[in-house]
């Protein structure tokens, strides 16, 4: 692989740059998944140790954080279409705290059957994306702006529909959000099934349509990608109204983990969606990452939780203290890979 | 023989910018089977020629007719479609992306929707072997040096409008300035590519700074001057000498003058001393005596660490080891702003990206250094401003002539007066240039060499970098040879110092 034409090279000619071995495997864009991957796992094995007695072994611990995390794995998907075309979203968690509201109210004061529902919340969190994209290509705003709006606009939208929180207790949302999935070792819910269809979707749609490796593209170089033809706008579009499509699902699971809508949930989840992203080896200057990354980055916060609860003695801020500290390291190595690359 | 048909005919041009009139009515024919350069002097309208073609810019007049069809080209989607590709002197392509995802993006063979990789690698594999390159398609492009990249950029172009990869699509291929940054052997492969294209019925349109590379490739060129047509020519019958007066528009008695230059003797005290000056990964220690009016030329390979000593000397990157001595002072050079302090200036090769701010005026961005100096807290009065402005455009011609265009719309030539104009008006004591006449057209560059006469006459110290070792020797009074990021000598000019001996310092690596 390191000659790169036919033609022997004259003497005394600059020889082509060779890239070592260990060169290779620090530039293979695969790798930052295979740290987070082997860092989750090394958690889990540590958390097997010390907390052996209690159960954590138990295979429903290790499904519990699907479980337990499916809203977040819904919306970090989003955000990494978003992330991976060089953009950013801001107000994945006031769209999916204005879902919640929406369809509790929906249900619960209105009155609609749940299988309306669903489909009129994710067309409106499909519809907030698709203007947020709109206004981010056509008026050439950057979109930590636009989005910014789409975070207040959104969270404002909530009180609109109440300023109290509204408890479901309609028989469909609560017999749904009761449903297992039995899976031999153990049970999944229907909002963690939901999460890992949609992952592999993403994985399908990132790798195998000519919309993904158009993401790809505009995130390497967007103007290149223009000026080899691709469509710039429709596919910004296309990423900001999946990412509003993934939040509002991601709303839909949270209204069923937790069978109420309240104008405060899910503050801040936007921050907690981009870490799990970042997390899992997706580049902030967007081009390079895998969505499987993103499983891992949402299963290694959340088992930080998990080791947290275990723990018992610990108080759930450290759950944000070793996420900060997780972020800072990551960015750190993404730094590392990008100028070595340069170089 | 025949005239054939021409693949494409763009007549009556025209196309304005706010203040500028970029091409006024140009015509322009490019045949089947033809390679065809492009000349002209640095904003005689060559980019702005090709982006019209391209559908990058639009017109503001005249026709575009391809295969004897009018056709109206309004983004460069549309040009690949109508089976223009371009390939840009900074490569457009996707660096995080494969080989083969690159050549194949936009058009990828799919089935039901799903992409069909191992069919696009097997094509592209396929179409890269028959263009007779061995490139792995699996690779990500950035792990390719640039000259590889330039070629898959043209691999694609080819391949673009058919998928069945057999390269039939691309009728027109514009290749803007891609020898810039090759070194020979990777512009062999280059042109052997390009013959091969053309043999097959490609139209290239080629544009190049060097003229000994449009002269070993090029079948027939258009000349334009100031955005207008001076004369198409079959290359045989127009010899280099009489290529540059249509390109100037004058004789060539100027350049000559720069030829039979003596170096002025006039060679003063040591301004700057530099003793073990060096930094990990940088370059290795070296010592460097500048004296007042002196030119010290720098020589070496592309990457040979000449950038890197410069940047050194101005305070841009830190030291891990030695002084600096600034009239007998030894001084802390941590920040730029300790070198600009010290009356240092630094011109960048990367005149685009560490230079100039595009979307300023030619005013602000020449005024910009000596603001800095000031502080800015201290405003300089407006007429004064004005005055020295219109002074600086005046003395280094820049054009358009006017301080309130954008440097963005300037071409490269301009755009380096500008920024040499910028530290100038800061009347420093030693002036770096880094490749100061890289990518600009042989006009201008006498023009900045004339400079730095003068300037060096006028007791202003210069260390002058440059890829073309005739131009080093030309100017400099002591030549620093670097290999392998080391200052390996330093050279008295004299008549005993020809390029072949410098040659041989680099090639040696010591001082002979």
């Amino acid at each position: 692989m390191s000659t790169t034409t036919k033609t022997p090279a004259a003497p005394g000619a600059p020889e082509r740059r060779t890239p070592s071995r260990s060169a290779r495997l620090l530039g293979d864009r695969r790798l930052p998944v295979l740290v987070t991957a082997a860092l989750f796992l090394a958690m889990y094995i540590a958390g097997l140790s010390r907390y052996q007695n209690y159960g954590f072994g138990d295979s429903q611990v290790f499904l519990n954080l699907f479980i337990d995390n499916g809203y977040l794995l819904v919306a970090a998907v989003g955000a990494t279409f978003v992330i991976m075309s060089g953009g950013i979203d801001l107000s994945v968690g006031s769209v999916i705290g204005f879902t919640t509201m929406l369809t509790a109210w929906l249900v619960q004061d209105v009155g609609l059957p749940l299988l309306l529902v669903i489909p009129i919340s994710l067309a409106v969190g499909a519809f907030g994306g698709f203007l947020m994209g709109y206004v981010i290509h056509n008026f050439e705003i950057q979109p930590f702006i636009v989005t910014l709006a789409g975070l207040f606009l959104f969270r404002g939208l909530c009180l609109v529909i109440s300023k109290e929180s509204i408890a479901i207790d309609d028989s469909e949302v609560s017999s749904l959000a009761q449903t297992r999935v039995p899976l031999g070792v153990g049970e999944l819910s229907i909002g963690a099934v939901v999460a890992l269809v949609v992952l592999a979707a993403a994985f399908y749609v990132l790798h195998y349509t000519r919309f993904g490796r158009r993401v790809y593209a505009i995130g390497g170089n967007e103007q290149s990608a223009l000026l080899m033809g691709l469509p710039l706008g429709g596919t910004k579009i296309a990423v900001y109204t999946m990412s509003g499509f993934c939040s509002a699902l991601a709303g839909l699971l949270f209204m069923l983990y937790i069978q109420s809508g309240d104008p405060l949930h899910a503050v801040g989840m936007e921050l907690d969606a981009i870490a799990a992203v970042v997390i899992g080896g997706t580049l902030l200057t967007g081009g390079s990452g895998y969505v499987l990354g993103t499983l891992f980055g949402v299963l290694v916060l959340g088992l930080i939780k998990s080791i947290i609860q275990f723990e018992g003695t610990l108080s759930s801020w450290w759950t944000k203290i070793a996420t900060g500290v997780l972020l800072c390291a990551f960015i750190l190595i993404q730094r590392v890979m990008t100028t070595r690359k340069k170089t | 023989m025949a005239e054939p048909q021409p693949v494409l005919e763009m007549t009556g041009i025209v196309k304005e910018f706010p203040g500028v009139r970029a091409l006024s009515g140009v015509d322009f024919r490019l045949f089947p089977g033809e390679i065809h350069a492009l000349m002209g002097e640095n904003g005689a309208g060559k980019s702005t020629l090709i982006k019209v073609l391209t559908g990058v810019y639009s017109l503001d007049g005249g026709t575009i007719t391809l295969d004897g069809k009018a056709v109206r080209i309004g983004s460069p989607l549309q040009a690949q479609q109508a089976g223009i590709s371009t390939v840009y002197q900074e490569v457009n392509l996707c660096p995080n992306l494969s080989v083969a995802e690159n050549i194949f993006i936009g058009r990828e063979p799919t089935r039901a929707g799903r992409i069909q990789w191992k069919r696009m690698r097997k094509e592209a594999a396929e179409l890269v072997d028959r263009l007779g390159l061995d490139i792995d398609v699996t690779a990500p492009l950035s792990s390719y040096p640039l000259a590889v990249q330039q070629l898959v950029a043209i691999v694609r172009s080819v391949g673009t409008g058919d998928s069945d990869g057999e390269g039939s699509g691309t009728k027109v291929l514009v290749l803007d300035e891609p020898t810039s940054s090759l070194d020979r052997d990777e512009v062999l492969e280059l042109f052997r590519l390009m013959r091969q294209l053309r043999d097959e019925g490609v139209a290239i349109l080629f544009v190049s700074h060097f003229l000994d590379q449009i002269y070993e490739i090029c079948d027939r060129m258009t000349v334009l001057r100031n955005g207008t047509l001076v004369g198409e020519h079959m290359v045989r019958d127009l010899d280099q000498v009489g290529l540059i007066e249509l390109m100037i528009g004058k004789a060539l008695d100027q350049l000559e003058e720069l030829h039979d230059h003596q170096l002025h003797a006039d060679v003063g005290e040591s301004l700057m001393k530099a003793e073990g000056l060096g930094r990990t990964g940088g370059i290795a220690p070296f010592d460097l005596d500048i004296k007042k009016g002196e030119v010290v030329g720098l020589a070496g390979l592309l990457g040979s660490g000449r950038t890197e000593l410069a940047r050194l000397l101005f305070g841009a990157d830190q030291p891990d080891s030695g002084t600096v001595t600034i009239g007998g002072k030894q001084v802390s050079m941590s920040a730029p702003n300790d070198a600009i302090g010290a009356g240092v200036a630094f011109c960048s090769e990367n005149r685009k990206t560490e230079g100039l701010v595009p979307d300023l005026t030619v005013r602000e961005n020449i005024i910009l250094a000596l603001q800095a100096a000031r502080g800015w807290t201290r405003p300089i009065p407006t007429a004064q401003r004005d005055e020295l402005v219109a002074k600086y455009i005046k003395a280094l011609d820049i054009r358009p002539a006017n301080p309130e265009a954008r440097v963005g719309q300037l071409s490269g030539g301009n755009q380096q007066k500008v920024l040499l104009a910028r530290w100038l008006i800061t009347q420093p004591k030693l002036l770096i240039l880094d490749e100061p006449t890289r990518g600009i057209d042989i006009g201008a560059k006498t023009e900045i060499q004339k400079l730095v006469v003068s300037l060096s006459e006028d007791g202003m110290s210069v260390l002058y970098i440059a890829a073309e070792l005739e131009e080093v020797l030309r100017l400099s009074h002591t030549i620093g040879v670097l290999r392998d990021r080391k200052l390996v000598a330093q050279l008295t000019n004299g008549p005993e110092i020809t390029p072949s001996k410098i040659l041989e310092t680099i090639a040696s690596g010591e001082h002979q």
